[in-house]
């Protein structure tokens, strides 16, 4: 029997009763939440929640997402205040009294109902210097990588980001300082200053050093605490501090 | 609002505060448990030029120390910037060293 039909036989879920879900409807800084009854499932994200509410009550609503599976960073959200990759949080886990609230990323625009207006968090990769700047041609033979070097340690260790913004939205520094560059592109900067094969580490270093750099971070740790992929930003941002006092010259930058 | 140089000058004076911050209370302590009065301190301060090192030094890294924390205070909760904010900070700094070292002259001068 080929797969797909041996799945009919057997469901996947069983239904028991419903949920109230409260979901941000609005634009801009005007909005209000909105209530759906939605069927409980036994196994079932927000992200499929928020889809069966577009799917089968109000085909108005907005969110983002592509993958589904934790990959491509685009469905977090505000799930009961916190900030979550909907498509890997299960409602089992984030029920609060039975009832579920999900609104749009904090400390982002909003541009409709659950879709945050991301222009702002990737601006600021780019301020950040999270950008390779290659120190060989193309003519050049490969470089070789000692995988085992602290330097690629530490860059493989803030590598998995996937630009999600859960951190962005967890930062209490960024919600009282609109210009600090944000956990996200300060761990993209860290792993590149310590990418061997880059050449624009000083520059890096004054970029993340300035008005909004890396030292308006608190160490209050959300962003390690929120992070899906179980990333560190407070210690890269804390590498980024070390090395800006390193270079730091008091007649320079 | 902070940067390298303010960050490390407010990592340095928590350093030098640090242990300056437990002699004091340690003194405070002794001084109070052992009975002394306010003129057998003064007997005791008063021209020495090392407890007017001691205290000049943790006026000295209190005033930078308060000054650049309040500065990040007052930017993130009131969202001053700018001139304003400097003169702020310099205003702090130089206040609280003014009525620092005022302190510490009315205790070590003889």
């Amino acid at each position: 029997m080929h797969i797909r039909e041996a799945w009919k036989d057997e469901p996947l879920v069983s239904n028991s009763g419903t949920m109230k879900v409260s979901v941000w409807r609005g634009q801009g800084d005007v909005g209000q939440f909105e209530e759906f009854d939605v069927p409980v499932l036994d196994n079932q994200t927000i992200l499929d929640v928020v889809s069966w509410i577009q799917q089968e009550s109000d085909p108005t609503l907005t969110y983002r997402f592509a993958c589904r599976v934790g990959m491509c960073g685009s469905c977090a959200m505000m799930v009961n205040g916190k900030p979550r990759w909907t498509c890997r949080t299960h409602v089992k886990k984030v029920r609060k009294d039975g009832a579920i609230e999900i609104a749009p990323l904090r400390n982002l625009p909003v541009i409709k109902d659950l879709a945050a207006d991301m222009t702002e968090f990737f601006d600021k990769w780019v301020k950040a210097e999270g950008v390779f700047h290659p120190s060989k041609t193309r003519e050049d033979p490969i470089e070789p990588i000692n995988h085992e070097s602290n330097a690629r340690q530490q860059a493989s260790a803030a590598i998995e980001c996937i630009n999600c913004a859960v951190c962005y939205a967890a930062c209490d520094s960024v919600s009282s300082n609109s210009d600090y560059l944000g956990p996200a592109a300060l761990n993209r900067a860290w792993t590149l200053v310590n990418d061997e094969r880059d050449s624009a580490a000083e520059q890096r270093l004054k970029a993340v050093s300035g008005d909004g750099g890396c030292h308006s971070c608190h160490s209050h740790q959300s962003c390690m605490n929120y992070c899906p992929n179980e990333l560190n930003p407070t210690a890269s941002i804390a590498g980024l501090k070390r090395e800006s006092v390193k270079n730091l010259s008091w007649w320079g930058w | 609002m902070l940067n390298t140089r303010l960050y490390y000058l407010q990592r340095v004076s928590a350093m030098m505060m640090a242990p300056l911050v437990l002699c004091h209370i340690a003194l405070m302590i002794y001084a109070v448990q052992g009975g002394l009065s306010a003129g057998e301190i003064l007997s005791r301060t008063q021209g020495s030029v090392l407890w007017a090192l001691f205290y000049g030094l943790f006026v000295l890294a209190v005033s930078v120390h308060a000054a650049i924390g309040l500065r990040v205070i007052v930017f993130e909760t009131f969202g001053l910037r700018g001139i304003l904010l400097n003169a702020f900070s310099v205003v702090v700094l130089l206040a609280s060293l003014v009525l620092g070292m005022r302190a510490v002259y009315a205790v070590v001068a003889s």
